[in-house]
């Protein structure tokens, strides 16, 4: 098949970007986008010109390297695929496929499709682990886990740190993100000790990252590819507000002041 | 050469770890803090070693090119992770763990770390349960296990089908908290270009800024490797693009010695590949041979007829056929040589790609009649979406296609038993080394190892190299820093100014293309010599006509990808060597000449030793030094699975 390709080039972070036009053609529907990409950037480079720069690492849905915007949708088309699985049947002949980096402030651009997400390990940093040191630990059977409830932190864990939620997020929040790493602790005994510390934590560095407030959309959902849902939202809320109720120091403090 | 393994040898195996441990020596804990140390690669290796030594109180630095340490390539693993907990109560141990370990790596391996690993392997399940990785759990709230890979115990830990994203997450958050406490400064985006030696000590590398292309040198008491595997030789691989063999062959040839290149595993059931623009391979589970039968045309002219089109006298179940006890079960290499031979014999099936159709099909035609279709769907249904997402092809209504494709490499750099390579104060752990797997590899055992060694080996081992070094003795103001950031920048502009007129890519696929059919899944002497003879070739052709577009001083992909094409284009010779000079087949390592009635020959009396390779230069032949290998514990046996 036959392609026009409209590209988001943009040379680093303090460029200005524009919009490039290219075509494409014997386009195999076997391919992957990122074959497809593959194909575009050897013939650039044999052309002399320099290729789409874009993310990618495993192209197996997993690392959550690649991503970027096709059409107004983060990922492209097809429900629950990354990019790199994304193939090339799910479009037809003359398609004109517009592609764009997410668009976030707390995604700088770094290069055509690259952005900048360390602003995701920083919230980790904050709280998206449990504080236990290596060999310290007691043996693994002596946590008894409901099977249901390990289910629905797997669920949660699930997440591969992509950044769609946040691309397609009108408020640019990265709320399923952070959402999904304090639900998966949250839903697990060993993640009792530290989950209202660490739901005020994560969320306050989410803030300070400027990634938006959740206003409900449920854009994120829709374009998560591994299926993350709005309850991990609603749970992480839930944790911050009894932090804030309850736990928090602040509160502490003020009631010794008073 | 001194290729001695340093593992207590007046004790037995079963004390040589707690013994050793002991007499090793400890850094005091107001000292740690003084020491710095390098740990390239955040793979569970990596993040694991790395965190480790950060709760320790040492002052780290930890290396990655991914824009994120939770990106590496470990996070693809699918199957799961092994361990000695017999929780199923079926007779598993530590030995027969370690007794399995030693046999499925076809008696190439040292006796001593395998035990080791077996024997550290319960302890990574208790730190990884303890971080919060939700592996799979029974009913009762208890630690889900399965068999893998034909094991005869149930001893594989998995959360779903994606036990290494989840143990690699699990490993990348204590590793966070470390770079949160200010013990671990993390470099993501920073790629390992050369490894700087100073009176014979390591003491620090050359990276490149992968955002700014900014080449700077890091000093340190001791440098680790957790790079990962070098499948990507091959071009085509189950491995995630970026794998790599840059850092450890930059510190090959600065000096420590390289392991048994040529042992690579091939996987049998991967989804074929579909043209000439293929990027990569996809794994697909090996539990699916539980219930696919595999079968190729018996006559080649069928192979072009839709499946149900063939009746079944016309169907060749090849595997039931040759191996009738073992049948669509026989151990991956078994089942990956009969399916190239099946293919070769012009009865492949699926799209021809460069003319040969190399594709079997694995029919759940019976499993459906036999089980029913929702019986199969909650066993593989997750596998048969994905099959179905890349192929456009439901698994339910016709078979799946499949084709063996390179997976991971038991080879590496040579390491003694505290994982120090032949550099003092280099290490090397995980994939990187050479590793506990021998000739071949178990399945779900290399997650148990890149953490074993990340966790529970590296930690003691390398305090006892530190407390013999002043704290801070390299800085990056000296002459080999200087030298050696030279050398990396000299080497980037030659790239940047050769111009010419073929892509990185094209070279990689070139050599990959030639890997596979020479030194791939069946190797003969003669093809061997060819390879060796087309390499250099390969090699001189790119260094006149690679075209590397942009510029040095930005994010560069396709400079990255030339850098580490330039060292594959190095790495092969010694590789398809070593694979020449071992004249036996053993595990993944099959020499045609050497096999009886389709069997693996090994020859103990000749080859049952680790070969180290010695870089001498480029183009010039490296020198090999053996370290002999015993079976003190594990008797020599020979495999037999007819
Ligand atoms: C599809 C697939 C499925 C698998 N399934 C299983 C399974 O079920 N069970 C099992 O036990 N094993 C499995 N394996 C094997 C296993 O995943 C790997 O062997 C293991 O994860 C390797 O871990 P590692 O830490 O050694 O290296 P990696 O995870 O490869 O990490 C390498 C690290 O080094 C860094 N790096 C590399 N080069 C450089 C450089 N030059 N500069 C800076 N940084 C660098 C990378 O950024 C990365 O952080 C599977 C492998 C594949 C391909
Ligand atoms: S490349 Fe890893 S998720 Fe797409």
């Amino acid at each position: 098949m036959k392609l026009t390709l409209e590209i988001w080039r943009q040379a680093n972070k303090s460029a200005a970007g524009a919009f490039e036009t290219y075509s494409l053609e014997g386009v195999s529907e076997h391919m992957s986008f990122l074959e497809m990409l593959d194909v575009l950037n050897e013939k650039l480079t044999s052309e002399g010109k320099e290729p789409v720069a874009f993310e990618h690492d495993c192209r197996e849905g997993i690392c959550g390297a690649c991503g970027f915007v096709i059409n107004g949708r983060p990922h492209g088309p097809q429900p629950k695929t990354t990019v790199c699985q994304l193939h090339m049947r799910s479009f037809k002949d003359g398609d004109r496929l517009v592609l764009e980096p997410w668009r976030a402030a707390a995604f700088p651009v770094i290069k055509d499709l690259v952005v900048d997400r360390s602003a995701f390990d920083r919230i980790i940093q904050k709280g998206g682990f449990i504080s236990v040191n290596t060999g310290s630990p007691q043996d693994a059977n002596a946590i008894l886990v409901a099977k249901n409830e390990s289910d629905k932190a797997m669920d949660a864990a699930a997440c591969i740190g992509c950044g769609a939620c946040v691309a397609s997020c009108p408020n640019a929040s990265a709320s399923l993100f952070t959402g999904a790493k304090i639900s998966h602790l949250a839903l697990l005994p060993q993640g009792q000790p530290e989950r209202w510390k660490r739901a005020e934590a994560m969320l306050e560095q989410h803030d300070l990252e400027g990634f938006g407030p959740c206003s409900q959309h449920g854009e994120c959902e829709a374009a998560c590819p591994k299926g993350i849902t709005l309850s991990n939202i609603a749970r992480m809320n839930g944790d911050y507000l009894f932090s804030q109720l309850a736990y928090s120091p602040r509160v502490g403090a003020s009631t010794e002041g008073g | 050469m001194d290729l001695s393994s340093k593992a207590p040898q007046d004790v037995d195996i079963r004390q040589a770890w707690d013994t050793h441990k002991f007499r090793m020596k400890l850094v005091n804990p107001a000292n740690r803090r003084k020491y710095r140390v390098i740990v390239v690669g955040s793979g569970l290796a990596g993040a694991s070693a790395a965190a480790t030594l950060g709760e320790h109180g040492y002052n780290v630095a930890c290396f990655c090119f991914q824009d994120s340490p939770r990106r590496a390539h470990s996070i693809a693993a699918q199957g799961g992770i092994n361990a000695a907990k017999n929780y199923q109560n079926d007779g598993d141990s530590v030995w027969r763990l370690f007794y399995d370990t030693v046999k499925g790596g076809d008696f190439r391996s040292r006796e001593a770390n395998v035990y080791r690993l077996a024997q550290v392997s319960v302890n990574i399940i208790d730190q990884a349960t303890a971080q919060g990785v939700p592996f799979a759990r029974e009913y009762g709230g208890t630690l889900a296990n399965r068999s893998f890979g034909g094991a005869q115990v149930s001893r594989t830990f998995y959360a779903r089908g994606q036990t290494g994203q989840q143990l690699l997450l699990g490993a990348y958050s204590a590793l966070e908290r470390q770079i949160s406490a200010g013990r671990v400064k993390m470099h993501a985006r920073t790629e390992m270009l050369d490894l700087v030696v100073e009176d014979g000590r390591a003491v620090g590398i050359v990276v490149r800024n992968l955002e700014t292309g900014a080449v700077s040198t890091h000093a340190a008491d001791a440098v680790v490797l957790a790079t990962g595997g070098y499948g990507n030789v091959f071009f085509l691989s189950t491995n995630a693009k970026g794998s790599n063999v840059t850092a450890a062959w930059r510190a090959h040839r600065r000096g420590a010695v390289f392991a048994n290149p040529c042992y690579t595993q091939i996987h049998p059931t991967c989804i074929p590949v579909s043209g000439s623009y293929q990027s990569k391979l996809t794994l697909m589970s090996e539990s699916l041979r539980n219930d696919g039968r595999v079968w190729v045309p018996k006559k080649a002219e069928d192979c072009g007829k839709a499946p149900d089109q063939i009746a079944e006298a016309d169907r060749d179940y090849y595997l039931e056929r040759k191996y009738p006890s073992f049948g669509n079960l026989c151990p991956r290499d078994i089942a990956s040589r009969a399916a190239k031979e099946a293919c070769d014999d012009g009865r492949g099936v699926g799209p021809k790609v460069e003319g040969v159709a190399r594709g079997v099909y694995l029919d759940f035609a019976d499993a459906i009649k036999r089980l029913g279709k929702s019986a199969v769907e909650e066993r593989y249904g997750n596998l048969f979406e994905m099959y179905e997402r890349i192929t456009g092809e439901n698994p339910y209504e016709v078979p799946m296609r499949m084709y063996p494709a390179v997976h991971y490499t038991m080879g590496g750099l040579w390491v003694d038993y505290n994982l120090q390579s032949t550099v003092p104060g280099l290490f090397v752990i995980g994939e990187a080394n050479f590793s506990d797997h021998g000739a071949n590899r178990l399945g779900a055992s290399a997650l148990m190892q890149g953490l074993a060694d990340g966790y529970f080996v590296l930690p003691f081992t390398l305090p006892n190299y530190l407390a013999g070094v002043k704290p801070g003795g390299a800085n990056e103001g000296t002459a080999a820093f200087k030298a050696a950031e030279a050398d990396a920048q000299g080497r980037l502009d030659k790239l940047m100014g050769i111009k010419g007129k073929r892509t990185v890519d094209s070279f990689h696929r070139e050599l990959g293309n030639l890997m596979w059919e020479k030194c791939g899944m069946a190797r003969t002497r003669e093809g061997l010599t060819e390879l060796l003879g087309r390499i250099p070739q390969i090699r001189q052709e790119f260094w006149e006509n690679v075209t590397v577009p942009g510029s040095p001083g930005e994010l560069n992909q396709s400079l990255e990808k030339a850098g580490r094409v330039a060292d594959y284009l190095e790495f092969a010779e010694t590789m398809a060597l070593d694979a020449r000079e071992r004249e036996e087949s053993c595990g993944g390592h099959f020499r045609s000449e050497y096999e009886s009635e389709g069997e693996a020959k090994r020859d103990d009396a000749n080859f049952c030793y680790a070969a180290a390779w010695e870089f001498k230069g480029v183009g010039q032949a490296p020198v090999l030094h053996k370290e002999p290998l015993e079976f003190k514990y594990v008797p020599l046996a020979t495999r037999n699975y007819k």
